[in-house]
């Protein structure tokens, strides 16, 4: 019997054969077989599932994880109530990551001296390198009863200095249908493709361009769809998840609180289907779009932007439109490797693009003001993105990570009329990342992986000569929870 | 000191000697798993294999059911009921006769219908084939497979009216063969046996209590409660009826006990209007209806 436990414990088999893989780039990791002790991640432990019952790779969701979260983290077996928890637990989980980095920018401009004293400047290449930390994020979530779920993440910087990634509420199965489900507060929309559960960590590669993308010189930071909104959320899906849709109303402030940001909303709708495809698995599809309104007028007070009572200044108005929309797939070649393809149209209204737009965080550089007119030539700037995402799952302890992202403008802000067109391709981006996870254990109770990763961007003519830039950074680091 | 040592020696040996075969039959055990790795099941036109299910069942059930199938995963301490251990070849979803094996579906079925109070997830994420080798997987685990057919299931015969009648012949049955004495007149899981039941075992199992709105494990339609009570929940105490109860009969003990259930049903409607009472358990049984 003891032996039976011990193989069990401790398995060489497995250690084995992922370590034959790994060996030549996991050299300095040592191999043991002790079991974490005590800290626990919150839901494993709740439910006893490890963590690759839910995650591809921690922290991506795989089907069974998103279904999961589809139900209000719950996993619909009249356990999830905290009542049946023994009264010590506590659903936290804590996430950090020291790392080593290097950062390599071009295309810098750097003062030049001579005798001592600045005599001009260069475009110069700035490599950094050094260890450094991620910050911390401090999951809690759960159910607070069952059908009503939660989720708080206060998360902060490096310097420890913390804001509300998340806060929300959310009924569930109302009327006993899992079809209706409504949330409320800040929280990540409806995107399969999951930013906040990225498997990269890299500056540039750590977020989908995709999601954040802004034109050159344009003033909307509010269609970020990989930023956590405030708003209400009515969501819902089949009983197994196959068919998933969702609503969402916002506020167009980027998740900012406070009103400071007027009177504006933007909708955010997603749906997919996912189908049966044998022994590769299941096949999802979907679309999403995003439309709304923001401000690019501001009311001053003796010519400072006005600050109102309780955070309500400086009360936008002039509100514009954009809108972001694409497809999504996920397919899946049996249980090693699979491509997740994200698409995107983007458009924003001219007077975004001429840099109206968000002057609170200084993104904008203009006031509409009464009687502004639009310049010459000006349009409304769109473009076009496509992301690849292969993964090959060697075993759930190790997955290797593609990126291949590329966003290309159809149409310039400033179009061939205006006094200065802009290149047709000014702010083109393209950006490869590669990587590789690999968690020495998989239980219920922490996770852990080792993590490198090598991230590329390239991006046309944002450099201060108006050339391409590319930007490089090579990461090491132990990614953990608990 | 050299009598001691040859003491010690002999104790040594001894201790050798007795755990050898421990350990050997740990390794045979794992052999004789691994033997039957072309282990099959067929659902509707899908073979299943179990050789294409190990990435999953490791993926997915290890933690709970273990290596080797056993139910001993690093979750077996927290979990109650404690996971199945596969091994043992006993389940308690099954459309068969007691003491028989399930059908491939039954299993098929259980794995997505997952099981309501425990632990075992609904895992309706996969595709009919992954569940299929899933299956088959399950079955690898215990010899019972390769020298055993699953039982023929039981034959249900086609639902009736529910009427008022019906439900009054249901609480006569649930008196008769007393299902109260676990379930309690009630169905609220207080029997005067309840608190002393255990499973095969020996850990201490509760009757299913019908007031909670909980679902039965074994499914919740009207054919699963057919099921449920005429093939019994193996390896627990809650028998199988199939020699006691007529399958004319057994439909009304369904709609009986569907007047328990918190969830709204048109027998929780006519028992309200029929004013029906729990049955006395101090009653004498009242005679089978037209039975032996
Ligand atoms: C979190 C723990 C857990 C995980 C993970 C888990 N199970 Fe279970 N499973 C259980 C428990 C507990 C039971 C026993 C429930 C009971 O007896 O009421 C069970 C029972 C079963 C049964 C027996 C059903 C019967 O009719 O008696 C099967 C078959 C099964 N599990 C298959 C699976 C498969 C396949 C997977 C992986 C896809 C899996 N389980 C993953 C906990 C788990
Ligand atoms: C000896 C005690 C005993 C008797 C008698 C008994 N049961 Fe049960 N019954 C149990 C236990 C214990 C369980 C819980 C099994 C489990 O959860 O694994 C159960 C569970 C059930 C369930 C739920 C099964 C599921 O899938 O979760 C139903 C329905 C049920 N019994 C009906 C009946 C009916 C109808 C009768 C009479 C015809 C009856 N029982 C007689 C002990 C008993």
């Amino acid at each position: 019997m003891h032996v039976k436990k011990r193989l069990q414990r401790c398995n060489f088999a497995y250690f084995a054969t992922s370590l034959s893989a790994v060996s030549l780039i996991l050299v300095s990791v040592v191999l043991t077989c002790s079991q974490p002790a005590n800290a626990l991640p919150a839901f494993a432990r709740k439910y006893g599932l490890r963590c690759s019952a839910c995650h591809e790779s921690w922290p991506m969701l795989n089907y069974f994880g998103q279904k999961f979260k589809d139900n209000g983290y719950q996993l619909m077996n009249d356990r999830d109530a905290p009542i049946w928890q023994n009264p010590g637990y506590w659903p936290v989980t804590f996430r950090i990551t020291p790392i080593w980095h290097r950062v390599s920018t071009g295309k810098v401009e750097i003062d030049t001296y001579s005798g001592g004293v600045v005599s001009g400047s260069s475009l110069q290449r700035v490599t950094s390198s050094g260890f450094d930390l991620s910050g911390l994020d401090f999951h809690t979530g759960g159910t607070l009863e069952k059908n009503f779920s939660f989720y708080v993440l206060p998360s902060s910087d490096a310097t420890a200095s913390f804001h509300f990634e998340t806060v929300m509420a959310r009924l569930d199965n109302l009327w006993g249908s899992p079809w209706l489900n409504v949330k409320l507060g800040k929280f990540e929309l409806d995107n399969l493709l999951s930013e906040k559960r990225i498997l990269t960590l890299t500056g540039n590669g750590g977020i989908y361009q995709l999601y954040h993308f802004i034109p050159v010189g344009d003033g909307n930071i509010f269609g970020q769809m990989g930023d956590n909104q405030l708003g209400v959320e009515v969501l819902g899906h089949s009983f197994d998840d196959r068919t998933r849709y969702s609503a969402a109303l916002l506020s167009s402030n980027d998740g900012q609180v406070g009103l400071s940001y007027g009177n504006a909303y933007t909708g955010f709708f997603a749906a997919s289907q996912a189908f049966d495809a044998g022994r590769a698995g299941v096949q999802r599809i979907g679309f999403y779009a995003m439309a709304g309104e923001a401000p690019t007028t501001w009311l001053t007070q003796g010519g400072i932007l006005f600050q109102g009572a309780n955070g309500t200044g400086p009360s936008a108005i002039g509100n514009k439109t954009f809108s972001r929309e694409g497809f999504v797939g996920q397919f899946y070649f049996g249980p090693h490797v699979d491509l997740t393809v994200v698409t995107q149209h983007g458009e924003d209204s001219a007077w975004f693009g001429q840099g109206y737009g968000d002057l609170i965080d200084g993104i904008a550089t203009a006031n509409n003001t009464t009687g502004t007119t639009l310049p010459a030539g000006a349009r409304n700037p769109t473009w076009n993105g496509v992301l690849f995402e292969p993964h090959y799952v060697y075993s759930p302890q190790l997955i290797f990570i593609g990126r291949y992202e590329t966003i290309r403008m159809s149409q310039q802000a400033n179009g061939p009329g205006s006094a200065l067109p802009s290149a047709s391709n000014l702010g083109n981006i393209s950006t490869y990342t590669i990587g590789y996870r690999y968690n020495p254990f998989m239980t219920s109770r922490a996770g852990f992986a080792w993590h490198n990763e090598y991230n590329w961007l390239h991006q046309d003519g944002t450099a201060p000569d108006g050339s391409n830039i590319n930007t490089s950074e090579l990461l090491i680091g132990f990614d953990f929870d608990f | 000191m050299r009598t001691r040592l040859r003491k010690w020696s002999l104790w040594l040996g001894a201790a050798a000697f007795l755990t050898l075969p421990l350990a050997s039959w740990a390794q045979l055990s794992t052999f004789d798993i691994e033997t039957r790795i072309g282990a099959e099941s067929h659902v509707g036109n899908i073979t299943g294999h179990a050789k294409d299910a190990k990435a999953d069942y490791r993926r997915y059930c290890v933690g709970c059911h273990g290596v080797l199938g056993d139910g001993n995963g690093e979750n077996f301490p927290w979990v109650d009921p404690k996971p199945r251990d596969f091994q043992l070849g006993v389940f308690k979803c099954r459309s068969t006769p007691t003491g028989t094996l399930p059908t491939d579906e039954d299993l098929f079925d259980t794995i997505a219908r997952g099981m309501d109070r425990s632990n075992m997830p609904q895992w309706s994420t996969f595709t009919k084939q992954e569940r299929a080798d899933l299956v088959a997987w399950v079955k690898h685990f215990s010899p019972r497979w390769a020298n055993e057919k699953p039982g023929a299931p039981i034959t249900i015969p086609p639902e009736p009216e529910v009427t008022p009648e019906r439900i009054k012949a249901g609480r006569d049955v649930f008196a008769r063969v007393q299902c109260w004495k676990c379930h309690g007149v009630q169905g609220m899981a207080n029997g005067p046996s309840a608190a002393t039941l255990t499973d095969d075992q020996g850990r201490p199992i509760q009757p299913f209590n019908f007031t909670e709105g909980a679902r039965p494990k074994c499914g919740d339609t009207d054919r699963d409660l057919y099921r449920i009570f005429m093939t019994g929940l193996d390896g627990t105490p809650m028998p199988s009826f199939a020699d006691n109860i007529k399958p004319d009969e057994a439909w009304d003990l369904v709609f009986y006990l569907r007047t328990f259930m918190r969830q709204h049903s048109k027998e929780k409607e006519l028992a309200k209007q029929l004013g029906l009472k729990p049955v006395d358990p101090n009653a004498p049984a009242p005679a089978a209806s037209g039975q032996q």
